[in-house]
């Protein structure tokens, strides 16, 4: 089986039958920031703001280091944030404020995020 | 399957958000079901109005997909496909 | 407040990882200010956001487990499942939200297998979130291309003369396997026969429990 199927113009996301190892049998329980970001997800985008098409696009577009450098969630907060940005909900100038902020606010995520 | 539409997936590369996988592009099969009419997902990635568009349940077999590396031929492959992306195609012998 | 009002137990019944204590990282910095923005834009709300969680929370493989008990001792229910899987667990009570849900029912001359090879998705509004397999790249690439040495890393092995259909879900639908009813069940209750149904046997990567081990 050394056809690998892979074309011109094919790209990263678009696995489908190209060649890879055993399947990982790893779990996690998913933590709550994680969730937080589902939610995010599910509710901004039942509101709207994007679509899920618009959520896939950027996640394809950040490309195959984020996909494994990155976990899941990182992915799609970045993703979703991308999204609103585009959508006009909020500015990049207003996000990078809030995350200078957040980041002063303690060094662990349940100090930065108790406000 | 034999009184299905028999079609042939588009063999485009084009680069941006699209749903039709690379290793079916290209290949024949089977319509299994038609169902939508669904929203362009191609547009709708990017914000933009979105022309609503049948999207048909394609029936592939494994020999079609991956020629001779394919382990067991009568298994198949279902994807969904929207229309713009499949041709018509001439039916070999019913599988 | 130091700790966060969701702290019970997840879904699997194990504690969340400790995510509270760790150092705090960019992407966790960028959810709480997208988070905060939205609120105050009046896009959501704190409880809204919280709402979801819970309706997340709610779905689990159990309830995908009694909608396949179900299929296997009501023939009218099976056959609706079969005909729109969204209306037929919508009535059973589920909150499957505008997922569109298509059932796959094994035979013994048919396997099913489900594999999303563009992102990962899944039937999420049945059974909850997936599985971290479910979204790996060995998972993604292979299953359409070898899916019986797949199965046989999740201990399923079948026989030639059973057909393997995968399913790629590349757009609106969503699938969910319906397991063959387990031999020696006879007479059985469904909730007695939901306690065989695994999260691996709606996927297709696995088989219900025997019911000598129930």
């Amino acid at each position: 089986m050394t056809d690998t199927n892979t074309f011109d113009g094919q790209r990263w996301h678009d696995m489908g039958g190209t060649a890879a190892g055993p399947v990982p049998t790893d779990q996690h329980d998913f933590s709550l920031w994680e969730k937080r970001v589902d939610a995010l997800m599910i509710v901004a985008s039942g509101k709207g703001h994007f679509t899920v098409d618009g959520l896939r696009r950027v996640l394809e577009d950040m490309g195959e280091e984020a996909f494994e450098t990155m976990t899941y969630y990182e992915r799609w907060i970045a993703s979703v944030n991308q999204n609103l940005i585009e959508a006009g909900v909020y500015t990049t100038s207003e996000l990078a404020q809030r995350m200078t902020q957040v980041a002063a606010r303690g060094a662990t995520y349940g100090e930065a995020a108790s406000e | 399957m034999s009184d299905r539409q028999y079609m042939r997936v588009r063999a485009d590369m084009p680069p941006g958000h699209v749903r039709t996988p690379a290793y079916l592009r290209g290949k024949c099969g089977w319509v299994e079901r038609t169902l939508g009419p669904f929203p362009n997902p191609e547009a709708l990635a990017y914000g933009l109005q979105a022309q609503a568009l049948p999207l048909m349940r394609m029936r592939f077999s494994m020999t079609e997909v991956w020629g001779a590396a394919a382990a067991n031929p009568n298994d198949t492959i279902d994807a969904e496909i929207y229309s713009h992306w499949l041709e018509p195609a001439e039916a070999p012998h019913a599988p | 407040m130091p700790h966060d009002h969701h702290d019970h137990l997840s879904p699997s019944g194990h504690p969340y990882r400790p995510d509270d204590d760790h150092p705090l990282t960019y992407w966790q910095q960028m959810e709480i200010a997208v988070r905060e923005l939205l609120i105050e834009k009046g896009v959501t709300t704190a409880a809204e956001i919280n709402a979801q969680i819970d309706t997340m929370d709610a779905r689990t493989p159990a309830n995908g487990a009694a909608v396949v008990a179900r299929a296997w001792t009501d023939p009218a229910f099976r056959d609706a499942l079969l005909a729109d899987a969204s209306a037929a667990t919508r009535d059973m009570g589920f909150d499957v939200g505008p997922m569109k849900l298509i059932a796959l029912e094994n035979t013994p001359t048919e396997h099913n297998v489900v594999v999303c090879t563009l992102c990962s998705c899944y039937p999420r509004n049945l059974l909850g979130l997936p599985p971290d397999w479910y979204k790996s790249r060995a998972y993604r690439s292979r299953t359409v291309k070898e899916p019986r040495k797949v199965l046989a890393e999740f201990g399923v092995t079948l026989p030639d003369t059973t057909t393997v259909r995968v399913h790629d879900s590349t757009a609106d639908m969503r699938y969910v396997v319906i397991p063959a009813r387990p031999e020696g069940t006879d007479g059985w209750s469904a909730d007695d026969l939901a306690k065989l149904v695994t999260r691996d046997s709606m996927i297709g990567t696995g088989l219900p429990k025997s019911p000598d081990a129930a």
